[in-house]
This record gives structure tokens, sequence and C-alpha cells, in this order.
């Protein structure tokens, strides 16, 4: 299947066809992953559609979004699956998904659960100034980053946003050395140390498999 | 020297500057309204009445149509950068001439956040509206919070989170308030993207502010209940 980025961030992945019995109901930024854990384990019994990655940046979208796809798909499959952690929705995900009767993934974000959330939990207090980057943002890095932040028109505002920050985590779910490249590229563009974590899939992995 | 059809500020008269102000401010333009902010003080302007007739009334459009969706975040800052430079001015100024105090803020970033756009957004508009603020900065602990309100006696204390994972830290502050007997001596406020009004309440605070400009006017609110219900 070739996926686009620019398509994922902006118009998510539609379900192009229903086969298996489970649907997942993820964040665009998922999509790549979701695949390749669904084709590596012949995870048949689940259908992926997406919702646009760039909710990422507008968190008060996502609810009423997960809500509207639930909605429509939910006479044809008999469970779905929220691919989303709480994602900046501040709570109102996860009481949303318990009043739809579907699960979600535990945890706060995606830097959370492919870390793995026990792990996180307990090193994400001794990582306040770090700024974490996944393949997607790395790939997405002007998209979901530069340019929101209106960093390509007015550079000078750099340190306001990242003037507390001193390290640049690059969460890698993969081997991808062109990826490490554009992830440490990004660590100078914004004035952060660098550093390369390989996560894999953590419990993005765990939670599916359970499915 | 400056090119045809260039706008003179100290060639305009005091309408016109402050109007041109607006613009700037909403431009972001900082050496302009800093330029601005001096050309009123020499026509013996009263540094409150440029505060809040030229500045805060510029920022105020700002942040409405922030709030409408017509400004984004990068161009708040510019502008609330460019206030800054005018603030820079007029502080000592304001000290000196006695300007009216509506009540005293200590404000600061949850324990484990470092994100402190928004919270010194808030502040700067708080001192715009007449607020004194101390601001704690960043990663504060409930007993920085404790300490600062009883030593400087303050009226109000904001607090502010960018993190769903921070945000309960909220709760932990007033939980200790509540247990240390003097929540109700405090306005608690507070804000952050993945806060919400239902936080708000679940955690105990008077009040959940959306925006810079919602929290002055939650906090002017606030503080005007409190010295009515004093009076009482």
């Amino acid at each position: 299947m070739s996926l686009s980025d620019t398509q994922l961030a902006s118009e998510g992945l539609p379900l192009t066809s229903k086969q298996g019995k489970i649907l997942i109901i993820a964040c665009g930024a998922l999509a790549r992953e979701i695949i390749d854990l669904k084709q590596a384990n012949g995870w048949t019994h689940m259908d992926l559609t997406c919702l646009p990655a760039n909710y990422h940046l507008f968190p008060d979208k996502i609810t009423d979004a997960v809500r509207q796809s639930v909605a429509k798909h939910r006479h044809d499959y008999d469970d779905i699956f929220i691919a989303y952690a709480d994602c900046g929705t501040g709570g109102l995900l996860q009481a949303a998904c318990a009043e739809l009767g579907v699960q979600m993934i535990a945890g706060p974000h995606c830097y959370s659960f492919f870390e793995g959330n026990d792990r996180f939990a307990e090193t994400s207090a001794d990582e306040i100034t770090t700024f974490y980057l996944t393949d997607f943002l790395v790939r997405q890095f002007d998209a979901f980053v530069i340019k929101p932040m209106g960093l390509d028109r007015h550079p000078e505002l750099r340190d306001m946003y990242f003037g507390n920050y001193e390290k640049l985590v690059y969460q890698a779910q993969t081997d991808d050395p062109a990826l490490t490249q554009k992830a440490q590229t990004c660590a100078e563009r914004l004035g952060l140390a660098f550093e390369r974590r390989y996560t894999g899939y953590g419990d993005l992995k765990t939670a599916l498999k359970q499915l | 020297m400056s090119e045809e059809g260039d706008i003179i500020l100290s060639e305009l008269d005091d309408e016109e500057l402050v109007q041109q102000m607006f613009d700037d401010l909403y431009d972001g333009l900082k050496e302009e309204i800093e330029e601005g902010v001096n050309i009123l003080l020499e026509r013996n302007w009263a540094p409150y009445d440029v505060l809040t007739k030229a500045l805060v009334g510029g920022m105020t459009i700002v942040g409405a149509d922030f709030r409408d969706g017509i400004l984004f975040v990068p161009e708040v800052l510019l502008a609330a950068n460019a206030m800054k430079g005018g603030m820079f001015i007029l502080k000592p100024l304001l000290a000196e001439t006695g300007a009216p105090r509506v009540g005293k803020m200590v404000i600061g970033t949850v324990k484990g956040d470092i994100h402190d756009i928004g919270k010194n957004l808030v502040g700067m508009m708080m001192e715009g509206a007449g607020f004194e603020v101390v601001d704690l900065g960043i990663n504060n602990s409930v007993d920085a919070y404790l300490e600062a309100l009883e030593k400087e006696d303050a009226d109000i204390l904001g607090m502010s989170a960018l993190l769903t994972t921070t945000m309960p830290y909220m709760k932990v502050v007033i939980d200790t308030m509540i247990e240390q007997g003097i929540r109700e001596n405090y306005i608690v406020l507070v804000g952050g993207a993945p806060l919400n009004e239902e936080f708000g309440k679940a955690i105990g605070a008077d009040a959940y502010c959306r925006d810079a400009a919602v929290a002055v006017e939650t906090a002017k609110e606030w503080v005007a209940r409190k010295h009515n219900s004093a009076n009482a």
C-alpha cells in the first residue's frame, strides 16, 4: 500500500474495504506502524482507518472525531479499538471511549507508549527538558513543528518555544540511518542536544496483540 | 532615513498614534511599540494611561483575534514580545507613579513542566490590567507555591501546565492548601492547553481560564467578589 505522510497528516486514512472483525481507528501518525504490525503478525482480523494526524496540533478535535468515526463504523464490526492515548485531550477521550464501550491505548501520548508506559513513567520525571520526536514526526518535522510554530517565518521565536528544553530524543520505531540523520538535523535546528533511542513499537504492539 | 510612505510616529496626533500602536502591536513590531511608548511619555501621558490605553488596548484586539481563530500562537508571541518591549520602559515608571493595583497574583508552571509561553502571556496581561504579578517560573513544587503565596500576601494563585502528565499536580497543590486550611484565602485559577472546564472543577480550582484575556477578566471578577464579600 502506498502511503503519503502528507495525506496521513491532513486527511488520515480512509477505510478501503471491510475484511476484518475488529476496526482500529487510529491517529494518522500511527498508520505505517500499525500496517507494519498487521503485516508482520498476520493480523488479518483487523481493519484500519486513520483520522488526520494533524489533530495532534488541535487535540480538542480528537474526541469528537473519534466519536463520529465510532458511530459511522460500529455496526459493521464486532469490536472497535481506538489507537490513541490521551494525546492532549485532558481525559475527555478516555471518558468518551468509556461511554462508547470501546478500548483505547493506555498512557498520556505516543512518546510514552512507544517507549513503554511503565518505563516512560519511571524516567520522564528526569527528562522534563526533553523534546521527543517519533519516526512520523521526524518525517513530518516541518509540517508538525516548524510551520505551526511559525519558525519558518519567524525563526527568532525559537528560543521562546524551546529555550527551556535541553535535549531532543528521537524515539526510533525503525532502524533507518537517513531518518536518524534527519532527526539529528531537527535537533540542530532547535538548538538542542541529540539522542537516538530505539523503541520499536513498544506498547502499541502489546495493545494490538491483545485484540 | 525613512522611505516615502513610511509613517513617522512622532508626526501623528495622540489618537492616530494609539491607533497606529494597535496596528504595530498586532504586527509584532517591538521597536515601533517602544518608540510609540516613548513619544506618549514625552507628551506627558501618565505611564498607566500608556499601558492601558495603548498597550493593553492593542493586546485585547490580539487576544480576541486569537480566540476567534484569526491569529495563531506565533503572531500572539510576536505581539507579546512587542508589548514586553513597551512594558520594560513603563514598569519602573508605573512603580514611581503609584499606578492603581487591582490585586496580587503568584503564577507558575507546575512541577515537571517547563512550558511557560501561556503563563508568560497571562502574567503580562495581568500586569497590564493592574495586577502585581510574582512569576515563579517553571517546574514549581507545592512548597514553592505555598511559600510564595504567604510571603507575597497574594490574592490569586495561577497554575499552568501544558502536559496531560503534569496537570494533575495542580490538584496536589490545591489539596495541600485544603489540608493546611488556607484554600479559602486565595483565588485559584488554572490554565493550559490540555485543561478544560471539567478538569478545573474536578480539582477544586475556582476557575479554568482558556486564554490570557479570560484569565484577566476572571481574576477581576473574583477579586471584586472577594472584596464585596469581605465588605458585606
